[in-house]
């Protein structure tokens, strides 16, 4: 059975970590730092992108531990203002709009097209450079005074007032921006141009329509928010007067102008993390997904949506009320896509042979709390409900809810998912489950509670807070130990398979996209020969081998049952 | 759902193997398969970054456009101060220099090597024009204090000017000018035909600013206005001789009016400096593809970069066609 197996792409010398990879392939710092190799960059961006969430993550545990009683408790008002910024600006630019697309979406991306590299490898390393850049702009911000305008830097306050590292923190923003566009465009162009034999569109994994989605918003997005910023900028240092009312500008327009990018950015965010979620549920239902074409199109409709809709982050900033009622419309549209995508999953898992491994119990957990942090977007969505709910705690929890319960569990159940094809090595499935469990309660144990809070009138942004609110806080704290406790464990159980965990072999689990026929970790150039892409979600034809420990494509192929 | 017959495959019908190593060309890079797959995606890359590009302009057409639709008055009086031939003949050199960058592409796809050099050379020069008259502009504007945000000292120059020159206070509407009278201005308007165009103006300007009782900002009053004064006065650092005016310059509005077309300013110097910042990196970028060109580089088969700068300098060409007139003549 295993000297039959069909892949022309297997290493000779057999699957269990070839003896050349792209880890070994050449030696040094310097080979790592001038690498034009898209998998060393993924590291590289992996890295960068969890050091930045461990920091975020910091200031995260500072905001709650601050909360645990009313007044002060470890810091003042103006500190306290600080917190919330740093936390919110780190984690939204340097953790998550990069996040997936860079760490993942870098190393797997020409490997499931079937291709040796990205389309334009040098502009990789720059991107990869200027995102190292924006963020020395955010060191220099924290050591020029802080930032305390709130991540969203709104007019006049930060353009008169503010502390003293507004304009280096929005310069590490606004090169930060050029690192997500330059990616975008790589992506755009090597989905377009470097396709496998046999790899039709319609042949492509979801994961890769996401990120083509993605793509197509960073780069139109993006530089509204690069005008934007050098407007804020330029505002700040010499006075032009666009933003600031005493100088005849409109605060509000700065409102516009931001949103116009930022949302589209919350897509950013979450597209990538949806299509991650795809190939979880096909991977571990063994099953093709259901209404595949659906779940692509949706990507795409998602993501040109996103667009119009910014003014719901406006509804009380004065707007008339027809556009108010147009952008409430378009909202709710949004919630088609997502839906779509949902009941796709939910019909891949039906009668699926599913496998409840870690990286899965994440996907299940994504459906489950990007549903219902997805339907908290309704209330806010809706004018009427909107303005009791608008910068109170309520939001808080909405987008805690998509972006942790969604774009961090996808994250994490996609690095775990890729893990051993990343690094060769296999990580104790016990303690990540472990890790998720705290995770998911702690997450839970957070933020929804914050929907109550809000509901009864909390606001955001607060140092302070009414002593009737004391509980719902502390509970909240406590949901945010839990988690803290979760990751410290995973990246335990993660440092420990790096140094000591189980070499594995091609196909670890069973899945059946272009990066697991080959070797793990990958070869230099990825693979050995040229890939045919035409086996898309092809379960039918994959079997455990017993002597191999490891996951083969079937000798004869079987027709698929429908 | 039913699969063509040919999805699954057995080796012998795998794809037949890549070519030998090293058969390809010396300028493909190693992860393409064929050059015209490398032509291709590099253009696909470059179209997109120019619609990035497009964007984010776009952000300060859209800026320019709320701008004049708040703050009209500042278009209407601001804009009499720039210079539009000297917008025109930047305009003309930009076109010429696209005309010579799309040429030097051709030269190049025909291999006349020389031919190229030369025509990257000229439109490096046509960059070289246009950021010299921007630089006289520039300057110009910052003499006569009408510099962007902090910079802009237009109002206090035109009171010590009229108060200096009474025979410049025939511009209607200045002789009326609270802050010209208390300068010391005189109310001598007396005789004399004003200039047409600029009275004309002012005329009109002048009915608008009384209605709106002198204030000179559509937002605030003459608290608002005072707090900018200071601003100016504090932040500015050049206290040069504000009598003195570039040779051709005059005032042709009152100075309140003048404080009212500081944000016309701004904006003129936002878009063309951000403009002119990508001349300079089109410039950057010809220089170093004429460099690669002197070292024979290219030919006809092989000459994408030469394409995808000149396709980066039509879209800075691009910009500017629609900034001069936007700016310069309405």
């Amino acid at each position: 059975m295993s000297t039959t197996a069909t892949n022309t792409n297997i290493e000779p010398h057999g699957p269990h970590g070839s003896e050349l990879n792209y880890l070994n392939h050449s030696r040094g710092l310097w080979s790592w730092l001038t690498t034009l190799d898209h998998k060393r960059i993924g590291v590289m961006y992996l890295v960068a992108i969890l050091s930045s969430f461990f920091l975020g993550g910091m200031f995260a545990i500072l905001v709650r531990t601050e909360h645990v009683a009313p007044g002060s408790t470890l810091m003042g008002s103006d500190m306290y203002n600080q917190m919330f910024t740093l936390h919110g600006a780190i984690m939204v630019f340097l953790f998550i709009i990069p996040g997936i697309p860079a760490a993942l979406g870098n190393f797997m991306l020409p490997i499931m097209l079937g291709t040796k590299d990205v389309a334009f490898p040098r502009l990789n390393l720059t991107s990869f450079y200027l995102w190292c850049f924006g963020a020395v702009f955010f060191v220099v911000a924290l050591l020029s005074g802080g930032i305390d305008t709130g991540w969203t830097f709104y007019t006049p306050y930060s353009t008169s007032l503010g502390a003293g590292g507004v304009i280096p923190a929005v310069m590490g923003v606004f090169i930060l921006g050029f690192s997500s566009i330059l990616t975008g465009l790589n992506f755009i162009a090597t989905i377009h141009m470097l396709r496998a034999p046999g790899m039709t569109w319609f042949r492509m994994p979801l994961f890769l329509w996401a990120l083509y989605s993605t793509a197509i918003i960073q780069i139109l997005a993006t530089p509204v928010l690069a005008i934007t910023l050098l407007l804020l900028i330029t505002e700040r240092a010499i006075g032009i007067g666009i933003f600031d009312p005493a100088l005849g500008g409109d605060a509000v327009l700065y409102q516009h102008f931001f949103w116009f990018y930022s949302h589209p950015a919350v897509y950013i965010m979450i597209l990538p993390a949806m299509g991650i979620v795809s190939e979880l549920v096909a991977t571990f239902s063994h099953k093709h997904v259901f209404g595949y074409k659906f779940i692509a199109f949706s990507s795409i409709a998602i993501a040109l949506l996103g667009f119009l809709v910014w003014g719901h982050h406006m509804f009380v900033t004065g707007q008339s009320a027809l556009a108010g009622t147009i952008f409430s419309l378009i909202t709710f549209s949004i919630a088609i896509p997502s839906a779509v995508k949902v009941f796709n999953w939910l019909a891949t898992m039906h009668d699926g042979s599913i496998d409840l491994k870690s990286p899965m119990l994440y996907a299940m957990s994504f459906i489950w709390v990007f549903t219902l942090g997805g339907l908290t977007g309704l209330p806010l969505g809706t004018m009427s409900t909107n303005i009791p709910l608008h910068d109170t705690y309520f939001v808080v929890a909405h987008f805690h809810y998509v972006m942790v319960g969604g774009t961090v569990f996808a994250f994490l159940g996609g690095l775990i998912y890729w893990w051993p094809k990343m690094f060769g090595k296999l990580f104790s499935e016990k303690w990540m489950v472990v890790s998720w469990a705290l995770i998911f309660i702690g997450f839970n144990l957070t933020f929804f509670i914050q929907f109550i809070m809000g509901m009864q009138g909390m606001p955001r942004r607060y140092a302070n807070y009414l002593p009737e609110f004391t509980l719902y806080h502390q509970v909240s704290t406590v949901g945010a130990w839990v988690q803290l406790i979760g990751f410290l464990v995973m990246a335990g159980v993660l440092l420990h398979s790096l140094m000591a965990g189980r070499r594995c072999g091609m196909n670890v689990w069973g899945a059946t996209t272009l990066e697991w026929q080959t070797a793990s970790p990958p070869p230099h150039e990825n693979f050995h020969g040229t890939p045919y892409g035409g086996n898309l979600y092809d379960f039918q034809n994959i079997d455990y081998d017993e002597e191999r420990d490891d996951y083969v494509r079937a000798a004869e192929p079987r027709q698929a049952e429908h | 759902m039913s699969e063509p017959p040919t999805t699954t495959k057995t080796p012998e019908q795998a794809p037949p193997p890549p070519p030998e190593h090293h058969q390809h060309p010396p300028y493909q890079a190693h992860h393409f398969d064929t050059m015209v797959q490398q032509v291709d995606a590099g253009k696909l890359g470059m179209w997109v970054f120019l619609a990035t590009e497009i964007l984010m302009f776009g952000g300060l057409f859209c800026a320019y456009a709320v701008w004049r639709a708040n703050n009209f008055e500042a278009f209407d009086i601001g804009y009499a101060y720039l210079s539009w031939e000297y917008g025109a003949f930047n305009t003309l050199v930009l076109l010429a220099s696209s005309f010579t960058m799309a040429w030097a592409v051709r030269a190049i796809q025909l291999n006349q090597q020389a031919l190229c050099f030369t025509l990257m050379g000229l439109t490096l020069l046509g960059g070289v024009i246009f950021m010299g008259i921007k630089a006289i502009e520039y300057d110009t504007k910052f003499s006569a204090g009408m510099g962007p945000g902090i910079f802009y000292e237009a109002p206090e120059r035109a009171v010590k000017y009229f108060a200096e020159h009474p025979e410049a206070t025939e511009v209607a509407g200045v002789a009326d000018s609270p802050e010209v009278a208390d300068a010391g201005g005189t109310a001598e308007t007396a005789d004399a035909a004003p200039q047409d165009d600029a009275s004309g103006e002012a005329d009109g300007q002048a009915a608008a600013s009384t209605n709106t009782n002198g204030t000179a900002l559509p937002s605030g009053g003459e608290v608002a206005e005072q707090g900018i004064v200071e601003r100016v006065e504090r932040k500015t650092a050049r206290h040069a001789d504000l009598a003195e005016m570039p040779e051709g310059y005059y005032w042709k509005h009152p100075p309140e009016q003048l404080l009212q077309a500081r944000p016309f300013f701004s904006i003129y110097f936002l878009m063309t400096g951000l403009h002119g910042i990508h001349v300079l990196i089109g410039m950057g970028l010809i220089g170093w593809i004429m460099l690669r060109v002197k070292q024979g580089e290219f030919n006809s088969e092989y000459n994408a970069p030469v394409d995808l700068v000149g396709l980066y300098w039509h879209l800075v060409d691009l910009v500017w066609i629609f900034l001069f007139p936007l700016l310069y003549l309405i």
